[in-house]
């Protein structure tokens, strides 16, 4: 079977198992929408909180989304089952990898039709090669470092806690539920240094172009890249197929 | 490991048999290709296990001892799944039928029984059509009828012109499917031969048992009497059986359920392995 063939048949298989799952399509779709609702009932800014979420939504699909169900599925044994077969290990993560590309695409679309419907927030209709682009290179990064949590969770029920232990603080200094501005100066300099910020920043300029030089963010997005790059070699290194017993 | 030498040959059933911690794991990883070896030499179907080639992985079908399915497809769909990794896959639902899953084809897999996963397992295993399958332990907690529904698959995929390498703790299940049995103990093959040859071999002593009906005890060395059961074991049957033969014809014992038998691959398996624990 041709790679291209074999990678749309996983990719369909992993969709299917993804939706028939009602804690992963509840906690990665659900979770950020309800943040929109609930933020803009209390604080009404909804042109604050719709890119934010929207970068939020992308952390969601791919990091947190890789690292739980990879270490499920690495606890489980069905990774060192593929591992036993033809099939290419790295095919397998790709798979995975662009699944959750896909889901982050669907989940921004979400949160922007909803901005647009409910709040009014302009669609971003003159930033849109920028913003597709920005979603890609996202995406890609939080899903190789999602992949590299998996090596630092021991098990299926740590993985929930860890992997939110770091996304939920991080989002709360990055300008996605709480202004930046209002920030004492070393949190800031904690949030330039994560990823999360900048992915935030590419957002507020793909949602709102008044506000930016260009919607091409190109410093944003090579930090973002460099922590992608970071995590795929730490995946590569790190990562551990069998189930730890 | 310690040291062990193996040949199997194409279209047998292979047992290597042993207690827990024995190095069955370990033997099978490394001919899987799931566990570098330290030192020594593999060949699988030609193929150095060691290596990880996909022409290997293409010729092999491997069910491990703990081992897991996406929960949210369905059996059809897993097997699907997998199949497409391999060049010549075998039809889904001729797999699903060789393992009698027939009636669960669109359950969820979730929803299976810990039997009906197991038989998933091999299913998954089957359907790249392999030459050589390795089944660790594929019956270890399946109740008396799930493990005969699992021989009777086993016995298919033989008929089936298949190699199969088992690795097991039961003896009786390899005595009823292998025509090869190892004995591993220790990271040790302490014997190794078709289960009617181990049985066969002459340091292991004959068992004789019978009832006894009065008080008497023959005066054989090595008798063990337990209440009215009376059980001994020989080198020399031909001679011992003669004087219980004359004792029970002066004391006028009937010899009640009187059995005269070679030993078991138990009691072979129980004397290697108390053996090696000794050593």
């Amino acid at each position: 079977m041709s790679t291209a063939v074999l990678t749309l048949r996983q990719f369909r298989y992993n969709n299917k198992a993804f939706w028939r799952n009602p804690a992963a399509a509840f906690f990665t779709f659900a979770f950020p929408i309800m943040f929109l609702v609930i933020f803009n009932a209390l604080f009404g800014n909804a042109e604050f909180f719709v890119p934010g979420i929207a970068a939020f939504g992308i952390v969601s699909a791919c990091y947190t989304n890789i690292a739980i169900t990879v270490t499920v599925l690495r606890e489980e044994g069905v990774l060192k089952r593929v591992r036993g077969t033809p099939l290419p290990p790295s095919s397998y993560l790709i798979g995975r990898v662009l699944h959750a590309i896909f889901l982050a695409y669907v989940l921004v679309a979400i949160i922007a039709l909803f901005g647009a419907v409910f709040y009014d927030v302009d669609l971003p209709t003159s930033t849109l090669a920028p913003f597709i682009l920005s979603i890609a290179v996202e995406a890609a990064s939080f899903c190789a470092l999602g992949l590299a949590m998996t090596s630092l969770i021991p098990n299926t029920d740590a993985a929930p806690a860890i992997v939110n232990a770091l996304v939920i603080p991080t989002a709360f200094i990055s300008d996605v539920w709480a202004p930046y501005a209002n920030a004492p100066p070393w949190l800031q300099a904690i949030a330039d240094f994560l990823p999360m910020k900048h992915a935030v920043d590419t957002m507020k300029c793909s949602f709102l172009p008044g506000e930016c030089a260009s919607a091409y963010q190109w410093f944003d997005l090579g930090i973002v890249v460099a922590w992608g790059v970071f995590g795929l070699a730490a995946a590569v290194l790190r990562f551990r197929w069998e189930p730890r017993r | 490991m310690r040291g062990i030498d193996l040949e199997v040959d194409t279209g047998e059933v292979f047992a290597l048999l042993g207690p827990n911690g024995a190095g069955k794991t370990t033997t099978v990883e490394i001919l899987e290709g799931h566990r570098k070896r330290t030192s020594g030499e593999v060949s699988v179907l030609g193929h150095d296990p060691g290596r990880n080639e996909r022409a290997f992985k293409e010729r092999i079908g491997i069910v491990l001892q703990e081992t897991g399915v996406e929960r949210f497809l369905t059996v059809a769909e897993a097997i699907d799944l997998f199949r497409s990794y391999y060049p010549k896959p075998r039809p889904v639902d001729e797999v699903i039928e060789v393992v009698g899953l027939k009636e669960k084809r669109d359950t969820r897999v979730l929803k299976l029984s810990g039997g009906q996963q197991r038989r998933l397992d091999v299913a998954i295993g089957l359907a790249g059509d392999p030459e050589l399958l390795f089944l660790d332990e594929p019956t270890t907690g399946f109740d008396p009828s799930a493990r005969r529904a699992a021989w009777t698959m086993i016995e298919n995929l033989k008929s089936l012109g298949k190699t199969v390498f088992l690795t097991t703790h039961y003896m009786d299940e390899a005595q009823r499917l292998a025509d090869e049995v190892a004995i591993i103990v220790g990271g040790k093959i302490v014997a190794q031969g078709s289960p009617s040859s181990l049985s066969a071999r002459g340091e292991f002593p004959t068992k004789i048992t019978f009832i006894r009906t009065g008080a008497h005890v023959p005066d054989i060395p090595g008798v063990k009497v337990d209440g009215d059961h009376v059980e001994f074991e020989t080198t020399d049957a031909v001679r011992d059986l003669n004087r219980l033969t004359a004792w029970a014809a002066d004391t006028g014992d009937p010899l009640t359920g009187l059995q005269v038998g070679p030993p078991t691959l138990e009691d072979i398996y129980l004397e290697l392995t108390t053996k090696a624990d000794m050593s």
